[in-house]
């Protein structure tokens, strides 16, 4: 929960910024949206995604990213060309989410072994859900010994998924990025060719699924 | 008998009764497999090294070449059952590959690639299968079998000739199994022998995997191709 603000205190956020200079903006707004997204995986993708180094500069003449941890953007602000999507879907949260990107987002792409096909979460999906809350919170050697096992469950938790699932299987997705991660210059070829135009592959010599 | 036939319209010398996909292979032609093994009786069960023979749709380690036999490889309808067939292999069981021993190593993985799978158009299964952890040097690790029975035609009790691994039961319920009492009889070789000849990384030889750092691996170093048409025993 937040913490209660008092009436004389000021919080960053709510300091005065200054006006984005018109030219940068409108440069900004010319340029191709890309929205990014982790749902349930481990932000490897998006860290993959910096991996492309020097080739980030290049990509980002053309491409100005949205939303994204990078941004610390939250919404999505403007209908985007591409949806960058890292992760499954584990819970109620990450469907809502994958649907607003869907609804938002010109082209879906999904990054990762987890977005591909559930990845490391997908191995809960061999075992009831059941099973694994009680592995977690009830029978868990690290569970705090002073309280009584709990597993959490309030409004505010988003429900949890009996089974992972990949992204393809909830909405429909135009691209696939396998790979945990995927390597950056894979990530970057894909982002590159799109927004060329170009022909979309990924030759055999750069596809990893590992 | 040398005879004539065409691949992809590319007209080639042979000789009767070589089977197809050598015969591709010799000449530069790609074909994927995941039960062939160069040398060895064809098992005909992976199916994915299907082409087009004279229209039809054929596994071409089964094919004797025949004068005049028209095959296609690339074309889009049967390039897209192999890869479909790929698929399936990998939805069908549980292919993970971040967290697997012989990732880098796979046969499959690599078939993957060539065909360039991005995601099973098939929903993921995710069966649940027991591993066999029973005989001394080999686990079997069920998730990831694709019953492509090399283990089971190829692995023989050096003594008896009886089969070590076998499968049981048919259908969904069909699974790999392996006799601990000829398994444990087996010599440190035979067990690599086992484990490397599996496409998946379904025998695993106990003590080993991840060996070899990423970039180091063996189709990390020449692809699956290459070894495929350099006629290199894989």
């Amino acid at each position: 929960m937040n913490k209660p603000v008092k009436e004389d205190e000021t919080l960053a956020h709510h300091l005065p910024t200054t006006p984005m200079d018109p030219d940068v903006m409108a440069a900004r707004n010319a340029k191709i949206q890309v929205a990014m997204i982790g749902l349930c995986g481990c932000w490897g993708c998006n860290l993959s995604f910096l991996d492309m180094d020097e080739n980030l500069l290049k990509l980002l003449e053309k491409v100005n990213i949205n939303r994204s941890s990078f941004t610390d953007i939250k919404e999505i602000p403007v209908r985007s060309a591409i949806g960058f999507i890292e992760g499954g879907i584990a819970n109620e949260e990450n469907i809502e989410t994958l649907e607003h990107f869907r609804e938002n987002c010109d082209i879906l792409i999904s990054v990762g072994a987890c977005a591909v096909w559930g990845g490391v979460p997908a191995m809960r999906n061999v075992e009831t859900l059941e099973d694994c809350l009680r592995e977690a919170y009830i029978d868990s050697p690290t569970r705090p010994l002073q309280q009584p096992p709990t597993i959490p469950y309030h409004p505010d938790i988003p429900r949890i998924t009996k089974k992972v699932y990949p992204l393809h299987e909830v909405v429909k997705i135009d691209y696939f990025i396998p790979g945990c991660p995927p390597d950056g210059q894979v990530i970057y070829k894909v982002l590159d060719d799109l927004v060329h135009g170009r022909p979309f592959s990924i030759p055999a010599e750069i596809n990893r699924y590992d | 008998m040398s005879i004539s036939i065409t691949i992809d319209g590319k007209e080639i010398e042979t000789e009767e009764g070589e089977t197809l996909i050598d015969v591709a292979a010799d000449n530069g032609v790609y074909i994927p497999s995941l039960c062939y093994m160069r040398g060895k009786p064809c098992l005909g069960t992976c199916r994915v090294c299907s082409v087009k023979v004279n229209g039809n749709v054929m596994a071409s380690c089964t094919v004797p070449v025949a004068d005049g036999m028209e095959v296609s490889v690339a074309d889009p309808e049967v390039a897209d059952m192999r890869k479909a067939l790929v698929e399936i292999n990998f939805s069908e069981g549980n292919h993970n590959c971040p967290s697997c021993e012989k990732s880098g190593r796979c046969e499959l993985q690599a078939v993957g690639y060539e065909v360039e799978m991005m995601a099973s158009r098939f929903p993921y299964r995710f069966p649940v299968r027991t591993r066999d952890h029973a005989s001394e040097h080999i686990f079997l690790e069920r998730d990831r079998c694709i019953f492509c029975q090399r283990c089971v035609e190829f692995i023989r009790d050096k003594e008896t000739g009886q089969k070590i691994f076998t499968i049981s039961e048919r259908g969904t319920g069909a699974q790999i199994d392996i006799d601990e009492e000829l398994a444990n009889k087996m010599t440190p070789e035979q067990v690599t022998e086992a484990a490397e000849m599996c496409p998946v990384g379904c025998i695993i030889e106990k003590g080993l995997g991840y060996n070899d750092p990423m970039g180091k691996r063996k189709f990390d170093i020449k692809s699956l191709r290459q070894r495929t048409l350099e006629g290199e025993e894989v």
